[in-house]
């Protein structure tokens, strides 16, 4: 790719609070990633880290009041979205960027059959007849690897299992060919076979398209499988973002490393777990300086006064947010 | 479904056994005789006492009685009054008249009631949703009877707009008053039921995926929204489909409608037991038959509920 060409999706300094009567909460507080071409790019964090808020404000699904985008910019290929008038916006849903949501039972209307809430998008967006919509609908089945498609196009969602239906949802998003995909969660909701079904799934149709992915989890093992990159998310702010093999072999912030230590890895067996101390900050009362020191090991008073400027560490891309990011990059992990 | 539907019906015939024993024996047990309320102060020759005591059967105990009813009404003989009124012949003039009031404000109940919701719904917390919300509020705790005055008095006197009382004008004129007034309460809990739920379904996670298809506001009202919003509203339509029949009383009693409210009150008055079993029979079906409908509408709305 040449200098000059904007990337696919570029996501800078964004800034989302929700403004009630109870007071103004950030919940996104100076996020920062890019997305390319076929690539995947998970964006981790707690709950409540403003991840699931992030990836509505990229889509235009929050609703204002009470939230409201204060700060920065999303730009796909160049163009920023957040300037876009709204009806343009709406046109770029679901063509150009959409989105999988977590809970497939939920996410997908229970009163209409799969089949129409597929068609719908080659109706409404490419102004195709309602039999002509249908047969791309079951195409679309076919495409996602569900049986008998043909028969269960007229089913409704409560009608097939859990790893079907989210599959209805990723046909769903994948309908009319999108350059972005946002995947917020998408098998949290699946137990683990299923899980890495899907994940493979996403991976194939990855390739066929092109398609830059955004995978949105708290789920270590599921972006140690399917990530290129990974941008770490904590109190609605970027600490860490690097590749993906990077990450979890030199992590360069102690939240990042906090969380490599907390989970069970094949490379540490016999070494205890240790997990991070505290619980993740309220949206509403977000610690001053680096948001992450009441819980850090390293921290030191400088932490809790000044918020940390990203470090370029060694490695191509790997950047953090941590005064001490130097150090911790150097010290092995384990 | 039609098995559904045969099964509910087979359901409803003890729930009728039952309803008419239990109103056959309430007119039963009431106290007095009711030859003599018939004639009011005036004493009754023993003859004639012992003489209409035996064409109605006045002197057997309960179970012949009610047994000499039920032998009646399967042969479709609902019986008659103490003045020699066939009570079939009678119900049919006073259903006709109730079934016209009722059917107008239940349609009055379910467009103007679901239109208001609607509209509230969708502009929530701005100054017209506050407006229905007031407004429903008012005539829901305002008695039905102080609703039907006033309705007389502006619409009937001052304005002239539409006859204050009686059925002279014929269906529609004569019942949009009082058809208005008896679903002013239904209407305005329609209302408030429509915006609730619609208000709650907006939020629901279907519909953020549907906006996220890029779809237009109007679409993702009208295709997902609106539809898994109407289930409660559509239990509560339902049982106000026989609830506005049985409930119209006060109504008929205010715009002088000879309908079947006026009837039974009548008839209690009377002890006219074949005519009090009879018209509250009817009204039972009239609830049977209304609870199937919403059944079947359930199934249509919502495919997790279909009877199949």
């Amino acid at each position: 790719m040449s200098a000059d060409t904007p990337p696919l999706l570029e996501v800078d300094d964004l800034c989302v609070e929700f403004r009630t009567r109870r007071g103004t909460i950030r919940a996104v507080n100076g996020l920062s990633y890019t997305l390319h071409e076929g690539e995947t790019l998970a964006l981790l964090g707690e709950s409540g880290s403003g991840k699931s808020v992030a990836a509505q404000a990229v889509m235009g699904l929050l609703d204002t009041p009470p939230a409201h985008i204060t700060r920065g910019s999303v730009r796909l290929r160049g163009e920023d979205l957040l300037s876009m008038p709204p009806e343009h916006r709406r046109a770029a849903r679901g063509t150009r960027v959409s989105m999988i949501f977590q809970d497939a039972l939920t996410a997908l209307n229970p009163v209409l059959t799969v089949g129409d809430q597929l068609s719908e998008m080659f109706r409404v967006h490419r102004g195709e007849g309602r039999k002509a919509a249908l047969a791309r609908a079951v195409a679309l089945m076919d495409r996602v690897r569900i049986p008998a498609a043909a028969r269960r196009v007229h089913d409704y969602p409560h009608q097939f299992s859990g790893g079907m239906r989210q599959r209805v949802m990723i046909a769903m998003a994948l309908a009319l060919d999108p350059e972005v995909v946002i995947a917020d969660e998408p098998t949290t909701a699946l137990d683990v076979t299923v899980q890495a079904q899907i994940m493979r799934l996403l991976k194939q149709l990855q390739d066929e398209t092109r398609m830059g992915l955004l995978l949105i989890t708290h789920d270590l093992g599921v972006v140690a499988q399917a990530a290129d990159r990974i941008t770490v998310m904590y109190a609605g702010r970027t600490v860490e973002s690097a590749g993906a093999e990077d990450l979890y072999t030199r992590p360069g912030h102690p939240y990042t490393r906090g969380l490599l230590d907390s989970v069970p890895r094949l490379d540490r067996m016999g070494k205890p777990l240790v997990p991070i101390n505290g619980a993740p900050p309220l949206p509403s009362s977000v610690p001053t300086g680096c948001a992450f020191h009441p819980r850090c090991p390293r921290a030191e008073p400088r932490c809790g006064r000044e918020a940390p400027p990203y470090h370029t560490l060694s490695t191509a891309g790997h950047r953090s947010a941590c005064h001490f990011a130097e150090e911790v990059h150097r010290a092995p992990v384990g | 479904m039609w098995r559904f539907v045969a099964r509910r019906l087979l359901h409803a015939l003890p729930v009728l056994l039952g309803t008419t024993f239990l109103i056959y024996t309430l007119v039963f047990v009431l106290p007095g005789d009711p030859i003599q309320g018939l004639a009011g102060d005036k004493p009754v020759p023993p003859a004639v006492l012992a003489e209409l005591h035996a064409r109605y059967h006045l002197d057997d105990p309960l179970w012949t009685q009610y047994a000499h009813y039920l032998a009646g009404l399967l042969t479709g003989d609902l019986g008659t009054t103490f003045t020699g009124r066939d009570v079939s012949d009678l119900l049919a003039d006073r259903w006709a008249v109730t079934l016209q009031l009722g059917l107008t404000a239940w349609v009055l109940e379910l467009v103007l009631g679901m239109a208001l919701g609607v509209w509230a719904g969708l502009r929530k917390g701005k100054w017209d949703d506050s407006a229905v919300l007031f407004g429903t509020t008012l005539i829901i705790s305002v008695p039905v009877f102080v609703v039907g005055y006033l309705a007389q008095l502006v619409f009937g006197v001052r304005l002239g707009w539409l006859p204050v009382a009686g059925t002279e004008g014929g269906w529609p004129l004569a019942f949009l008053l009082p058809g208005l007034v008896l679903a002013s309460f239904g209407l305005a809990y329609v209302a408030r039921l429509t915006r609730s739920s619609l208000i709650e379904n907006l939020r629901a996670d279907y519909v953020r995926t549907a906006h996220s298809k890029g779809l237009s506001r109007r679409r993702v009202v009208v295709k997902h929204t609106l539809r898994n919003s109407l289930i409660p509203v559509v239990t509560f339509l339902g049982l106000e489909l026989g609830g506005l029949m049985a409930g119209a009383i006060v109504t008929e009693y205010i715009f002088n409608l000879p309908g079947v409210g006026q009837q039974l009150f009548q008839s209690i008055q009377l002890r006219e037991g074949p005519v009090v079993v009879g018209t509250t029979t009817a009204l039972v079906l009239v609830f049977l038959l209304a609870n199937l409908l919403v059944d079947l509408l359930y199934g249509l709305l919502d495919p997790r509920i279909r009877h199949d």
